[in-house]
């Protein structure tokens, strides 16, 4: 597959949340806001890039009958150093992040890319894919979290500047100053409602898609038979 | 070469074999990131710590390492369920009589019946003392760190560790909202012991929208820690 195809998988066609549903644990738990989505977003992408890319040059070693215990040593070992090596030294943000890297463990996105993509592609190909696959990931998230939070708290992108430093200070915006907030949408019920609805939202966007591809096929089939 | 390894990969030696190696090589990787971080990590929680105590202990209270002049102090359930020495039975007289001795039980992050107190001194002379309460919130234990001054004024209060409602509960984080700030300056008398919790229990101190029980732990966790101070103040205070 080209870089140009894994992209569209990984962003669009494929993407982890709104077309493989996987992850939905973490996509629903942590995205209260959208600095949250994007923190676990930009965490799981790390882990995935790596996690592809072991599992890709290991490939040819491993025996099918024992890939998966094999596999899950190999994320289980990764997800702990950058907890750990966060954690030493880039303590700021490790603060901000902890509670993410340690959900990234259940996260079963990084477990099916090893399986579905990396232990059949080489290198590079897994690389792109686990770049793909974790902006894909990290867009579905920041978006769930960003429409979370403008409905429950009428902010977008609170306190990003603790995740991403002050520089980024300009994203935190107040959309609708002394909201009193919808709580339903802070607390689980309002994450599976944004999701359903983008689901639904991604489903029409596909069809019309594939429908205006059809159209013109269609009219020729129809010509030709009259 | 290839087609050699596609055989030993049927193997069931083989399949033993490279799982064991593998975990080998995890285990190998876990023990030196372990080793090559712990010095690090056990920095930056030292480093923490010492920031999170001068939040809690206004500049000027303290010349000496805090760090180094502890005292531990046993809160054992005997303990925790006889009447606090010093904060006499008008604390308690309050509308929830069973708060106490719960609160108390609870004492410490962790469950453990132990506090470990940090002792402010300026020219040796003590000024302050502080140390960590926990309290069941919401979603798990709310862990505060306090300062309390020798008389049982409370210099700061700082929530350290909380698993409440991001969006709602947190706003007990200093780096959310200004709320824990209310705490400054209170004391077991001020206000009075009907009046040490939520304003929707009568009491003097705000809840927020959407999150009651949150604030209720926390202000629950402060007047329990200042009880605590009350009632070791000799072992604290030396």
């Amino acid at each position: 597959m080209n870089a140009r195809g894994i992209f569209r998988e990984g962003l669009w066609d494929n993407n982890v949340v709104f077309a493989q549903m996987l992850a939905l644990c973490p996509a629903l738990a942590v995205t209260t806001s959208g600095t949250n989505g994007l923190g676990m977003g930009l965490a799981t992408t790390a882990v995935l890039v790596s996690a592809n890319i072991l599992v890709a040059l290991i490939r040819n070693l491993v025996s099918p009958q024992v890939r998966i215990p094999v596999f899950i040593v190999l994320i289980a070992t990764l997800v702990t150093l950058v907890d750990l090596a966060l954690n030493a030294w880039l303590h700021e943000l490790y603060k901000v992040l902890g509670l993410f890297i340690a959900l990234i463990v259940a996260n079963c996105a990084i477990l099916g890319r090893a399986e579905a993509f990396a232990s059949k592609a080489p290198v590079l190909d897994a690389a792109l894919d686990g770049i793909a696959m974790g902006i894909g990931f990290t867009c579905a998230l920041t978006v769930i979290g960003l429409l979370r939070e403008l409905f429950g708290s009428g902010t977008l992108f609170a306190q990003a500047s603790l995740l991403l430093g002050p520089r980024f200070a300009f994203l935190e915006t107040t959309v609708i100053p002394d909201y009193g907030g919808v709580l339903m949408m802070i607390l689980p019920p309002g994450g599976f409602l944004v999701l359903g609805m983008l689901l639904a939202l991604k489903r029409v966007l596909d069809a019309r898609a594939a429908a205006r591809r059809r159209r013109p096929a269609s009219a020729d089939f129809s010509g030709a038979e009259t | 070469m290839n087609a050699t390894l596609a055989g030993l990969r049927d193997r069931l030696v083989y399949q033993g074999f490279s799982l064991g190696v593998v975990a080998m090589i995890a285990a190998a990787a876990l023990a030196i990131g372990n080793r090559l971080t712990h010095e690090a990590i056990g920095q930056a929680e030292t480093a923490d710590l010492a920031s999170s105590l001068r939040q809690v202990l206004p500049a000027g209270m303290a010349d000496n390492d805090l760090l180094a002049d502890t005292v531990t102090v046993g809160v054992g359930p005997s303990q925790a369920d006889a009447p606090p020495v010093t904060a006499s039975g008008d604390f308690m007289g309050g509308s929830e009589p069973g708060l106490r001795a719960r609160g108390a039980n609870k004492v410490g992050a962790g469950g453990t019946a132990t506090v470990t107190v940090y002792r402010a001194r300026k020219a040796g002379v003590p000024t302050a003392a502080v140390f960590r309460m926990a309290e069941r919130g919401y979603a798990a234990d709310i862990v505060v760190l306090m300062g309390v001054d020798v008389e049982g004024r409370l210099l700061g209060v700082r929530v350290v560790k909380h698993a409440e409602t991001p969006g709602l509960g947190d706003k007990i984080e200093i780096a959310k909202a200004k709320w824990v700030l209310a705490f400054d300056g209170k004391s077991l008398g001020d206000p009075p012991a009907a009046k040490w919790t939520v304003k929707k229990d009568g009491g003097v101190f705000d809840q927020f929208a959407g999150a009651t029980i949150t604030p209720r732990a926390v202000v629950k966790a402060v007047k329990t820690g200042l009880e605590f101070f009350a009632a070791h103040r000799e072992e604290i205070v030396k």
